[in-house]
């Protein structure tokens, strides 16, 4: 029993190790100068160079037009996120909600065709898409960056099996109280959805945030750039010829990880209570 | 205050289901209508079709003066309380009697009022500021009654509001929905399949059997006299002792024995259904009975006030009848009874192929 006890810790302790040591490396790494890590390889201790290497990466200029930062990338990434994910929840909750709660034609095909655009993930139309932003002149803005991205079959499925769950009296019990489609959706859907909002809204703004290929290609601005770009702008540069400058590499790394955790640590309640459970 | 008019309405699925097959139904403003009959016998679909949930296929329904076929059911000024009460779980209580109110444009001061004065006559004042989800059964129950009253709509629609309930609170809030109607003297349409329930508050009883009407009139007529078989055994409990039985040379015997019943009626059918209920049949001195069985006792069911003696005719297994005797009965299973009439009026009759009532 006892034994059992201390193997199963045991498991779980190495699984934690094992997950956060990049992490930790990495983190450690970023307080040192570039030149240790580069002679020394990479750090587990503190390095002391905390304030320097946040403080360059934060708000010094850098890239080719040195008109970039640190602050910038990620306001950027944050409107990228946030766009992303509140674009999804307004477009494919709409969207179960005509599926759901309005006979039209050819409604079951309808889902089946948003259904099927999961086997048309962003990489396989990349091209297209490009020509469509491009040909409506929203190449470097950041509506141009989100609008494509919005349309979500996977979160349309997810408020329609939710919507199903909603029991059909309650909207008898509105025609009956006068609500019309618009009231319904506003007065009893939309405040029944908050949890699985709130879920979608995790999943969602990580996805954004974490986006590389779109960005990259539809941006030629730097100020555009999103900070997952700006990691590989970092050790790209070669004005100096010299040492890359890893330690802002890893420095910018953790800044881009830290959005994305705090989110998730945040709405982690909410989260599991989306997806488990209907609040009726 | 309006009656309600339902002439030869039927609703046909678009997969062919024909729920209601022409249905004819007045109720006179201010009565407790009881529309009663087993799952599937089209209830609930005319409900919905008073309401403007459900289309009506053909026919005719109007509330007051006023058709209201292709009137929608905000418009229709009746308000309905559902089986699992469908309240609005993010809202409170104040918020769920509010709403329709809300919608229609009432002055904020008048909600207030209408609101707070429902509250009191169902007294739910306490629980104003709660969520749904914190109430127990009753106090929904009531809730979703109030959210019905609060509007003074002509018509209440109740569609199986009790079935959530456990059997004590059932009674009572039997009780309260008829009172509350009396005092209201609202037009209701209420739909069960608890044939005690029906008995109790309707005014007027409506027992549907597959879309049709099978019989219509005030429960203790429908009770005392069924208008065929199926209403028999559906109205009362436990249902009506029915015995088929043939002409034999001028008189009747079992259908599928020789002994165990001298039936004195002077008919000529070839052959017929026999009805009593279990409180009509008396154990014992049956010499100047119509209905004279010889039963053997199969099992007995005390249940306090009375019990009922389970009692094969002529020994025979599949013609059990059940004898209603009050107080405890000591009667040995195996035990041979002589069982008659208690009432001679209390004979029904049916015809054997149609199930419908024959007057003797």
């Amino acid at each position: 029993m006892r034994k059992s006890v201390i193997v199963q810790h045991g498991i779980l302790i190495f699984g934690c190790l094992f997950l956060i040591m990049p992490i930790v490396v990495a983190f450690m790494s970023s307080t040192h100068t570039p030149e240790t890590i580069d002679s020394q390889g990479l750090q587990l201790t503190w390095g002391g160079n905390f304030i320097e290497t946040y403080k360059a990466v934060l708000f010094d200029k850098t890239g080719f037009t040195d008109n970039v930062n640190g602050v910038n990338m990620l306001k950027n990434s944050f409107i990228l996120g946030f766009g992303f994910a509140l674009g999804k929840i307004f477009i494919s909750m709409l969207a179960a909600y005509a599926i759901v709660y309005f006979r039209f034609p050819f409604a079951t095909l309808s889902f089946g065709i948003i259904f099927t655009t999961l086997l048309l993930p962003l990489e396989v139309r990349i091209i297209p898409s490009y020509e469509v932003v491009a040909s409506m002149g929203l190449l470097n803005t950041h509506a141009g960056l989100i609008l494509p991205l919005i349309a979500s079959a996977t979160a349309t499925f997810y408020f329609r099996q939710f919507f199903k769950t909603i029991p059909d009296e309650l909207l008898e019990a509105a025609r009956l109280d006068n609500a019309g489609p618009y009231r319904f959706f506003v007065d009893i859907l939309l405040p029944l959805s908050r949890t699985m909002m709130a879920a979608i809204f995790i999943i969602m703004f990580v996805v954004g945030w974490n986006q590389y290929l779109w960005p990259l290609l539809m941006t030629t601005e730097e100020a555009l750039y999103p900070i997952v770009i700006g990691i590989r702008q970092i050790t790209n540069v070669v004005d100096s010829g010299a040492i890359p400058e890893y330690n802002k590499a890893f420095a910018l790394a953790i800044l881009a990880m830290l959005p994305p955790v705090m989110v998730v640590l945040l709405f982690q309640r909410w989260f599991v209570k989306g997806l488990v459970e209907s609040e009726k | 205050m309006a009656g309600i008019k339902i002439s030869d309405v039927r609703k046909i699925y678009p997969n062919g289901f024909e729920a209601a097959r022409g249905i004819s139904i007045d109720v006179n403003d201010g009565d407790m209508l009881v529309l009663v009959g087993p799952s599937g016998c089209g209830k609930s679909t005319l409900l919905r079709m008073i309401a403007g949930l459900e289309t009506v296929s053909s026919g005719e329904i109007s509330i007051g003066d006023r058709v209201v076929n292709d009137v929608e059911p905000a418009d229709r000024d009746i308000a309905m309380v559902f089986q699992n009460y469908a309240l609005y779980p993010h809202m409170t209580v104040y918020n769920n009697l509010a709403y329709g109110l809300k919608n229609r444009g009432t002055p904020k001061d008048e909600i207030d009022t209408r609101v707070r004065e429902t509250a009191q006559i169902l007294e739910i004042e306490e629980y104003l500021d709660s969520k749904p989800k914190q109430l127990s059964g009753g106090q929904r129950q009531r809730v979703a009654m109030g959210r019905a009253i609060v509007r003074h709509p002509q018509v209440f629609l109740f569609d199986e509001p009790l079935s959530n309930l456990d059997a004590k609170l059932r009674v009572q809030m039997r009780m309260e929905i008829r009172k509350l109607q009396r005092s209201l003297k609202t037009t209701a349409v209420y739909v069960t399949h608890d044939q005690l329930e029906a008995m109790t508050l309707a005014d007027q009883l409506v027992v549907l059997n597959a879309g049709l009407v099978e019989q219509m009139g005030a429960p203790i007529e429908v009770y005392e006299k069924p208008a065929s078989t199926f209403v028999a055994t559906f109205i009362g409990s436990p249902s009506m002792n029915l015995i088929n039985v043939k002409n034999a040379e001028g008189s009747y015997k079992l259908e599928t024995g020789e002994t165990g019943l001298v039936l004195d009626v002077d008919r000529a059918e070839p052959a017929l259904t026999i009805g009593v209920r279990p409180e009509d049949l008396r154990i014992g001195d049956v010499k100047t009975s119509q209905l004279k069985l010889v039963v053997e006792v199969v099992a007995v069911e005390p249940v306090g006030a009375e019990s009922y003696v389970h009692g094969a005719i002529g020994g025979l297994p599949d013609q059990t009848i059940i004898v209603r005797v009050s107080g405890k009965a000591s009667y040995e299973v195996g035990s041979k009874l002589d069982v008659g009439l208690a009432d001679p009026d209390k004979l029904h009759l049916f015809d054997r192929q149609t199930g419908k009532r024959l007057e003797n």
